[in-house]
């Protein structure tokens, strides 16, 4: 025991600021929020235990909750493949040696760091608006632009946009990766006569398998939480017609409008087993496709 | 199978300037070894031939088509590079079918061809393995026979054994020269190990600095080096320099050294006051020679089959001289060496080889 602790001392010092945080901070609201979720809790009043019943009210009666997962799904599906396309796109142009390849790599990057912020969720939704930026530009080249963000039908769009706009930090992990790819490979490859599409799809893709299951892993945990983007640009309520209603801006709008506490703390857990089951699903699969290059057999 | 044909081959790098005028004929079949210190430009010069590299200057023709414009892909030739460069998420089998599939091989005699390189290079059993489950040995191996199933009409070789540990380079060294033997193919090899160049060359190319030094078979490069680097660069352990001065009188030739008692050598194409005579140590004897000197044991490395004594002259140089294994010898023992006149190679001041006017007649 001695021993561990002295072995593993340096390690548990630089975890400790974040166990202090969170047991300090996280692991109460964590728990008591399990509890809140087997309650009806309007946060005047104190909670009364009502069991299973936020759980069955969800998945029984709440067509709102269908419909929130609808969109979360759908925006998943879009954004996160999209977002790493776009990603691993960039990351391949950045790896061709570049001189100036520092300058570029701070500008594809700024976005990622200005995206989750409010200012650019505004900015976003000024570009879109009826007479916004990008309807301007259309009307150049003779197209009448859509009503996108107050059109049910394009407004989760503009926010899968947004998202493909925000590659900047799958796309430095994705050049990390290529630059670990020995070049001699391609070298080889080259004089086997490969062609480049199959260069592409027979070495990189294979090789930088890891790296596309952690960026597949982290962007769909992250774009199952996306959040202040739905809330800013569809004014706090999902609208219109619910088609921006995210399930966190559901789960936010049931605390913190209505504080039906209980019900969102259901909500927050739902959501935590959802993302489980897609992290499962995508290591269980991983065995099949990602291959790693100093594994034991 | 094919020969080589480089004119005014050039390559530069911005204002560097990495290979010059390089002019040089590879014979169809020939084992060909580019040798050199590294920065030598021997890589780049085979990474032209591949096609790896773009060729700033001259021409380079394979089998009489010149192919300065020519894909890597295009050039019926096969590369081993130094890292084998596997790919790593496909087994052996699938390594060395996957050139052949990019040229629309028909699928039997894909098959048929993966099999004959891996009975050859004797892989068969590694076919379902993946190259990380492979040792060093067998890694170069299958990147042999990835380069065989091709059957290209070249092979370039980017030194490919220095990954490996000193037995099993040997043990491959042996095996490439019996593919060689086997294939019949040109074949390139770059190397900065001279003796993998002495042992396995048809001819040597001995470069530096980007410029050929010296072409030759190794025997040619052993016994009547043309300069002072090639002299220096082949044969190990490494030739003895001497600064000679040279001094004509009464009709012959006579060379003062430090350490050493002033001695008549043959008249001369050419000298220069200031020489570099040189012998290598197997050619200095320990008591006996044309010419003696006094010295005294510094140091004794006892390899075995000889032995390798490094002796201080007066002068406070000190020679290598290589011994049969058999005598004990101790250090700071006085010793008597000595060399015959025929061993020695002459040099003059711009370090070229210098031949002596009646060089048959000293033979006999």
């Amino acid at each position: 025991m001695k021993r561990f602790f002295a072995r593993n001392a340096p390690a548990y010092v630089f975890l400790l600021p974040w166990l202090v945080g969170f047991f300090l901070l996280a692991l109460g609201p964590i728990l008591a929020s399990l509890y809140l979720s087997f309650t009806r809790y309007d946060m005047v009043s104190d909670p009364r235990w009502i069991g299973l019943g936020n759980y069955e009210y969800m998945f029984t009666r709440d067509r709102r909750f269908w419909k929130a997962l609808d969109v979360t799904f759908t925006y998943v599906v879009l954004a996160v493949p999209a977002r790493l396309i776009v990603a691993l796109g960039v990351a391949m142009l950045l790896d061709r040696g570049l001189r100036t390849i520092g300058l570029y790599r701070a500008i594809f990057y700024l976005p990622s760091l200005l995206g989750a912020s409010i200012a650019i969720a505004i900015l976003w939704r000024q570009l879109f608006a009826e007479d916004g930026v990008v309807n301007q530009v259309l009307a150049l080249v003779g197209i009448q632009g859509a009503a996108w963000i107050t059109d049910p039908d394009t407004s989760l769009y503009t926010l899968v946009i947004l998202a493909m706009w925000q590659f900047g930090s799958p796309m430095l992990i994705f050049l990390a990766g290529l630059r670990g790819i020995p070049r001699d490979l391609y070298e080889a490859a080259e004089i086997d006569g490969t062609p480049r599409w199959r260069q592409f799809t027979r070495i990189t893709l294979p090789l930088l398998a890891p790296v596309i299951f952690f960026n597949l892993v982290l962007q769909t945990i992250e774009a199952f939480k996306t959040f202040s983007s739905a809330f800013i640009i569809s004014n706090g309520t999902g609208a219109p017609a619910d088609s921006l209603l995210f399930y966190t801006v559901y789960l936010f709008n049931e605390a913190f409008k209505f504080f039906r506490m209980g019900y969102a703390s259901a909500l927050a857990w739902v959501l935590l087993v959802i993302i489980a089951i897609f992290t499962a699903i995508a290591f269980f699969t991983s065995k099949y496709w990602v291959h790693y290059e100093n594994e034991r057999d | 199978m094919a020969g080589l044909t480089l004119r005014n081959v050039g390559k530069r790098y911005g204002a560097l300037s990495i290979i010059q005028g390089l002019n040089l004929d590879i014979r169809d079949g020939e084992f060909l070894v580019l040798v050199g210190p590294s920065g030598c430009g021997k890589s780049t010069l085979l990474r032209m031939i591949a096609g790896l590299e773009d060729i700033s200057e001259g021409t380079i023709a394979i089998g009489g088509r010149i192919v300065n414009d020519l894909p890597a892909s295009k050039r019926e030739l096969s590369m081993v590079f130094q890292s084998y460069a596997l790919y790593p998420h496909m087994n052996v089998r699938k390594n060395l079918a996957f050139g052949l599939q990019n040229f629309n091989v028909p699928r039997q005699q894909v098959e048929h061809r993966v099999a004959e390189a891996a009975r050859i290079l004797q892989i068969e059993q590694l076919m379902d393995r993946k190259p990380r489950q492979l040792s060093g040995g067998q890694k170069q191996r299958v990147a042999i026979g990835r380069a065989i199933v091709r059957e290209p009409q070249l092979f370039l070789f980017d030194e490919p054994l220095s990954n490996l540990d000193a037995e099993l380079r040997v043990q491959m060294r042996a095996e490439l020269a019996s593919l060689y033997t086997r294939l019949g193919t040109t074949m390139i090899y770059v190397t900065h190990d001279q003796v993998e160049a002495m042992t396995m060359a048809s001819r040597i190319v001995v470069l530096r600095g980007g410029k050929i030094e010296q072409v030759g078979t190794p025997q040619e490069l052993y016994t009547r080096p043309q300069n002072l680097f090639v002299a220096g660069f082949i044969g190990s352990p490494k030739i003895n320099m001497l600064q000679a001065k040279v001094l004509h009188e009464a009709g012959r030739t006579f060379v003062d050294i430090a350490g050493l008692p002033r001695f008549a050598i043959p008249a001369l194409r050419a000298t220069s006051e200031a020489m570099t005579l040189c012998v290598r140590p197997s050619s200095l004897q320990v008591g006996d020679g044309d010419v003696t000197t006094e010295g005294t044991i510094r140091l004794v490395e006892y390899l075995g089959s000889e032995t390798l004594l490094h002796v201080a002259l007066p002068s406070g140089q000190v020679l290598l001289v290589s011994d049969s294994g058999r005598n004990p010898y101790r250090m700071g023992d006085p010793v008597t060496i000595g060399f015959d006149l025929f061993d020695l190679h002459y040099f003059d001041s711009a370090g070229q080889r210098v031949e002596p006017t009646q060089n048959e007649s000293l033979v006999q």
